[in-house]
């Protein structure tokens, strides 16, 4: 069955079960500094992307050197770092602090289809050929699921790949599908397992769920503190928990700061400030302060009360999970580059990566 | 030119953008959002022509509670809706007394019929609608064998993309089942959370592709012939397929193509027949949106692709939208004033500064909508206030769609 030139089946396995291995050797599971895999979900909206690429740009601090991977086709990255839409190729695209760097690649599933045929199965020419019989886009576009495996496959090749001995990257960030996809997406490969009971694709699917269930992987999981990410965010630990693969932490996004002391925060929400002492004030500090002035200061107060006291009951229902919670502060003003860096400095300040 | 190259941000960049060669557009655009047509839900949901409403936009913007309220709003002004729903959250579910995945529509509870209007809603449960399809249009042998093929259920209850066939299935048995009974006058449909929530759309393209192509035939070829027949090309391929998969996991392939061979076609079929629907007057698309950059950008990507494929767009819904709180007092006395009280009066410095946090993210949110106006000027608009507390039942999903039509 092996032709010159080509790796067989069980050479072809064996070569991977030594690069897994040299994995295992470089990166013992229980130190966390040994996990190379970072993935990143969260609901729409709650901002998956702007943590995704602040903590890339956390983990290239100190001169490490980062891949920042998006699956989705949406851009997000380029849009996010403001350059141009990023190629099927690694690119550097930011500096981390202390000189790392983070690269970044769009994955596309064709590309990683055609690339995948050629690096693993040697089939540069039965490529072209599959191609030819519509399989290529069969296998990217009709069948549901195949681009999954596509797409995890490639994650998986960049973060195992070395060069002269040492890995290509210290840390690869997956900015993955949102939380209602994620269960499906990370767990294709059981699924293809499930179907190929021999083949190569089996022996790529087991690698592949080998890396994502290790002590080299973290699942992230990007939150607002609202009742419906919330809840997508616990339902989704559990689902992840029970696929068997590890929890990294919970990252709190667009956190309101209560602007109100813990009293007055009550005192709001009960419509219970002292309205003639704020007129009073309000008058001292030069401010006309008629009615519908102190009325909607009183309103904004009891809108924010009400906010922040459902952000904090969230928050506590988060904290009874047992995942560490890491707090990131609302941007004001949008977000832009130099907003990254500032996430990504919380993220390193709190001690979790 | 800042100015320009911050309004093509809002659009993607690898993709062509249809909105910016309208021949009517006056130059310059001043992107006013005093222009901006204003979006009538409430003639939208009067309009008895109209048959199929469906609501798309990125994840997390609200899209499910807008279906929600809408299908309600309209109940309750006299029209007998169906709501199809894909995956909301637990309590919204619960308030339209959804308790069940069961695929079937059920009526809610607590809807005033007083106008004769009535709302059905049901959760989209894609294995089941997959099953019944194979159930429905094969012999009851054929089914067995597809029900039990490995291949099968995987592709029918795990794998990514199987919903969009699967919506589109639905909706077109709720649309026959709508024209053939009168049950319904009014579809309303919250799109799946796809990569894109318009992937829906490529559904028929994609069945029709496969099954035009070569690939298909390969498949069937051992059910239908001895393998000799195979033209060399084709050999090289299946041996390169069974090396991938492994020759067992081709086999279970072939061997479900071969039992969904006549279905197939029922399936294109099904499937351009609902694209057909979807393109006539008697829909309307809603794009929704939040005003921040991200959700904006896909809206406008949404609104493209619509003209693109000649789908009728109603407008563009935008959600959580920062309104004006205390009319008078400008961003700039206020933080003046909360700088002087500081040490003295922390709570009324702290009111003030809150006043400036509003103002300031209404500022932003405003100048992200003028970025949309300028490449979309004429897409009416209707736009929702944002609410503190959550949306979890009828009460608050009645307040949702007073909003939308004020």
């Amino acid at each position: 069955m092996s032709h010159p030139g080509r790796l067989s089946v069980g050479a072809w396995a064996a070569a991977l079960m030594k690069s897994m291995a040299t994995l295992d050797a470089m990166s013992p599971p229980s130190d966390p500094s040994g996990v190379r895999l970072h993935i990143v979900t969260g609901k729409g909206g709650t901002g998956k992307t702007t943590v995704a690429a602040a903590l890339a740009l956390a983990l290239a601090s100190g001169g490490k050197r980062v891949l920042l991977c998006e699956v989705e086709d949406r851009q997000g990255i380029a849009s996010i770092f403001d350059v141009a839409p990023l190629p099927y190729a690694e690119r550097r695209i930011a500096v981390g602090p202390d000189g790392g760097e983070v690269f970044a690649l769009a994955i596309d599933t064709e590309a990683a289809l055609l690339e995948y045929l050629d690096m693993f199965y040697r089939l540069g020419k039965a490529g072209k050929a599959l191609d030819r019989f519509g399989v290529i886009d069969f296998a990217t576009t009709v069948a549901p699921g195949l681009g999954d495996v596509l797409l995890t496959g490639k994650v998986f090749e960049a973060t195992r790949r070395s060069e002269a001995g040492r890995p290509t990257y210290d840390a690869v960030i997956l900015d993955a599908p949102p939380t209602g996809r994620i269960g499906r997406f990370l767990n294709v490969n059981t699924e293809v397992a499930g179907i190929a009971k021999v083949g190569l694709i089996r022996n790529q699917a087991d690698s592949i769920m080998g890396l994502l269930k290790s002590g080299r992987t973290r699942i992230h999981l990007v939150t607002s503190l609202e009742e419906m990410p919330v809840q997508e965010t616990l339902d989704s630990i559990i689902e992840l928990e029970g696929i068997g693969l590890p929890i990294g932490v919970i990252l709190v996004n667009l956190a309101t700061e209560s602007e109100l002391a813990f009293d007055d925060l009550h005192a709001a929400v009960r419509d219970e400030l002292d309205e003639t002492r704020i007129e009073a004030t309000l008058k001292e500090a030069g401010v006309e302060a008629d009615p519908p002035v102190v009325a909607g200061l009183l309103e904004l107060a009891r809108q924010h009360g009400e906010r922040v006291m459902l952000e904090r009951e969230q928050q506590t229902r988060l904290e009874a999970v047992g995942v560490p919670v890491v707090a990131l502060p609302r941007v004001q003003d949008g977000i832009d580059v130099g907003a990254l860096y500032e996430l990504a400095n919380q993220l390193c300040a709190s001690e979790e990566f | 030119m800042p100015r320009q190259s911050r309004t093509g941000r809002l659009t993607r960049k690898d993709k062509p953008q249809p909105g910016r060669h309208t021949p009517q557009r006056v130059w310059p655009l001043a992107g006013r959002l005093a222009d901006v047509p204003v979006l009538s839900v409430d003639e939208l949901i009067a309009d008895k022509d109209v048959h199929i409403i469906v609501c798309c936009g990125s994840g997390g913007v609200g899209k499910t509670t807008i279906s929600a309220a809408l299908a309600l709003r309209a109940a309750e002004r006299g029209r007998k809706v169906v709501v199809l729903t894909i995956d909301p959250a637990r309590r919204l579910a619960q308030s339209l007394g959804l308790t069940e995945l069961d695929n079937t529509p059920r009526t809610v509870v607590g809807v005033d019929t007083g106008r004769n209007g009535s709302l059905d809603a049901m959760m989209l449960d894609m294995k089941r609608t997959f099953d019944e399809v194979v159930e429905s249009h094969a012999t009851a042998a054929k089914a067995e064998q597809i029900l039990s093929n490995p291949f099968y259920q995987a592709l029918s209850s795990s794998f990514a993309g199987t919903q969009e066939y699967m919506a589109m299935e639905k909706l077109g048995q709720l649309h026959a089942e709508a024209l053939a009974g009168g049950r319904w006058d009014l579809i309303v449909v919250d799109t799946p959370p796809s990569r894109s929530a318009l992937d829906f759309l490529d559904a028929p393209e994609r069945l029709s592709s496969f099954l035009d192509g070569r690939l298909i035939k390969l498949l069937l070829a051992p059910a239908k012939g001895p393998a000799r027949l195979l033209s060399a090309g084709m050999s090289a391929v299946t041996t390169t397929l069974s090396k991938v998969l492994g020759g067992q996991t081709l086999r279970d392939v072939q061997t479900f193509v071969a039992a969904f061979d006549t279905l197939f076609g029922g399936f294109r079929a099904r499937a351009e027949k609902t694209y057909r629907v979807l393109r006539a007057p008697k829909t309307a698309f809603l794009v929704v949106s939040t005003p921040e950059s991200d959700a904006l950008r896909e809206a406008a990507f949404f609104v493209e692709r619509l003209a693109a494929e000649r789908m009728p767009l109603a407008g563009l819904v935008l959600n959580r939208v920062t309104e004006r709180s205390i009319p008078g007092l400008t961003s700039r006395a206020a933080a003046a004033a909360a700088e002087r009280l500081d040490d003295k009066e922390r709570l009324t410095a702290a009111l003030l500064r809150l006043h400036c946090n509003r103002l300031s993210r209404r500022e932003q949110e405003r100048g992200l909508r003028r970025r949309f106006t300028a490449a979309h000027p004429r897409v009416p608009t209707t736009t929702i206030n944002a609410f503190a507390g959550d949306v979890s039942d009828l009460e608050s999903l009645r307040r949702v769609g007073e909003s939308l039509a004020a």
